[in-house]
């Protein structure tokens, strides 16, 4: 019986594992097929009405210079990409231990919040000529200004996941006659990692925009640069290569910082 | 080991006072299970939680092992009605946890802990996380963590409530193993008169609004028990019958 029985069960496997490739297949799918319908659309779009390469470069142009250029642009994604990096550390830097400090009292809350929802609302963009004149040409400023981009975010986020501890576990560590120390170093701080990375993700999307507002001010390098300095010139393609690279640097950003939390916060979403 | 004394409850709310519990008083011996049944509201829950010193009575004492309570104890463990596990801590060290609260040495925490784990039928699970286990091996590692300081005395909040039907019948199997293997004194709160037969010494009544001690109701049935077709089905049937009377006519207690 056993015996007749194996062959149906292996090919059962089987047919499972070609199901699971195709459902990882048709998860891909949606993705790559909107991405080249989008292309596509450019490129019927340039030709159909025949645009300006200096208006609307077509794909196959944008690619061309993504090539001719790769040196150049690849630099200055370097600058860009540092520029980012730095002022998204310095924002967790001093965000999480500010966050730490407004919950851990009701009046601190309300005399730090209104002020940072305040500094919140100030357009970035108009800060960034002001940091220029405060900080000179160099990449502070720009860093500067990755900083105020992600920080209110990470204040935010973090400051909702420690004042928000399941009541369960709060209980648990009163029964447990924890102490104040204990019940934050042993609970609410790691309760409150999956809400740190909900504002990490946003922040780092946040900061590579925050990067090339900077770099349209008062910079010499960086893909922000790149982009005013190509549209003085007319050089269309160009800009548009430097657009596709801070897309592609935001999404990477975007996905390493969901791997650094799967990693570390496996439980996160179940529970 | 246990010992309330005109224990009363009332709790200030923006509508008014609400009385808790009125004047309850209870005896519990050293090694004995008592179970509290009673319907929704009369305080049961209120009464373990000031046992456990997570909550002070508005008048009353409260005393375990002959010293009074004044906060949550270590020789008191506590197990809530939902499993309450670190879901970033493994099941070992949950399980380690309030020894390391409590710092005792962590070679001694690990080898109990593994002790504790078997006899739950949960080797193997150690380094598992919470979410992939099933709510009844949650409550299992709930249990674990309970019993896992070695308490004097073991407070149970409907330990079993959010399981299904068949996996409470299971751990209630296991509680009443554990409890005739090692005799600890357990206060459980329960709303279901199956479990409070299956397991208890004397289920305790208490009548609703304010929560007062209806009646004590000696369950003189050897263990194990079951509530299948084995020789004590009569007996428990009829202490079922009799309790489920009790609960169901708290009406007729005139206010």
């Amino acid at each position: 019986m056993s015996v007749t029985q194996a062959p149906p069960a292996r090919r059962d496997t089987a047919g499972r594992d070609t199901v699971r490739r195709i459902g990882q297949w048709s998860q891909h799918l949606p993705p790559v097929l909107g991405l080249a319908a989008a292309v596509a659309l450019w490129w019927a779009v340039t030709v159909v009405f025949e645009v300006e390469s200096f208006i609307l470069p077509s794909p196959l142009q944008v690619a061309q210079t993504l090539v001719e250029d790769a040196d150049y642009l690849w630099d200055n994604t370097l600058v860009t990409l540092w520029e980012t990096l730095l002022g998204f550390l310095l924002a967790i830097v001093v965000g999480v231990p500010l966050a730490l400090v407004v919950t851990a009292s009701r009046m601190l809350e309300r005399t730090v919040y209104p002020l940072l929802l305040m500094l919140n609302a100030v357009p970035k963009v108009a800060v960034a000529p002001l940091l220029v004149v405060w900080m000179g040409f160099g990449q502070f400023p720009k860093v500067f200004l990755v900083f105020l981009v992600c920080f209110f975010p990470i204040v935010i986020s973090t400051a909702a996941g420690l004042s928000s501890t399941q009541a369960d576990l709060v209980e648990l560590g009163r029964s447990l006659k924890m102490n104040w120390w204990q019940t934050f170093r042993m609970i609410r701080m790691p309760a409150a990692v999956p809400q740190l990375f909900v504002g990490l993700k946003l922040a780092i999307t946040l900061a590579v925009i925050g990067a090339v507002i900077a770099e349209f001010v008062g910079a010499t390098e960086g893909l922000g640069y790149v982009i005013v300095a190509s549209g003085a010139s007319a050089d269309t393609a160009l800009a548009f290569a430097a657009m596709i690279l801070l897309g592609v640097l935001s999404v990477v950003l975007f996905y390493l910082t969901a791997a650094v939390e799967r990693f570390f916060v496996p439980w996160a979403d179940r529970s | 080991m246990i010992g309330i004394r005109n224990v009363s409850q009332v709790y200030r709310t923006r509508a008014g006072d609400v009385e808790a519990l009125r004047e309850v008083s209870l005896d519990v011996a050293d090694g004995e299970f008592v179970a509290i049944v009673g319907r929704s509201g009369c305080g049961k829950s209120s009464l373990l939680r000031l046992v456990a010193g997570l909550q002070t009575a508005t008048s009353g004492e409260i005393t375990v092992a002959g010293t009074p309570i004044r906060g949550p104890r270590q020789d008191i463990g506590f197990m809530f009605q939902r499993p309450a596990l670190l879901p970033w801590r493994s099941v070992i060290d949950n399980v380690m946890l309030p020894l390391e609260v409590f710092k005792v040495d962590r070679r001694v925490a690990r080898t109990r802990a593994h002790e504790l784990l078997d006899l739950v039928g949960l080797n193997g699970f150690d380094k598992r996380l919470p979410h992939e286990l099933s709510g009844g091996m949650q409550q299992r590692v709930s249990l674990c963590r309970a019993l896992i300081q070695q308490p004097r005395v073991l407070l149970m909040d409907e330990p079993f409530s959010a399981l299904d039907a068949l996996t409470r019948a299971d751990l209630t199997v296991e509680l009443q193993r554990l409890q005739m293997k090692h005799a600890s004194t357990v206060l459980f709160v329960t709303h279901s008169v199956d479990e409070a037969v299956l397991l208890a010494d004397r289920v305790v009544v208490l009548s609703p609004r304010p929560g007062r001690l209806r009646q004590i109701v000696e369950v003189d049935v050897a263990r194990p028990r079951s509530l299948g077709h084995d020789g004590h089905s009569a007996a428990l049937g009829e202490l079922r019958a009799r309790l489920h009377d009790l609960l169901m006519t708290t009406e007729e207690v005139t206010r």
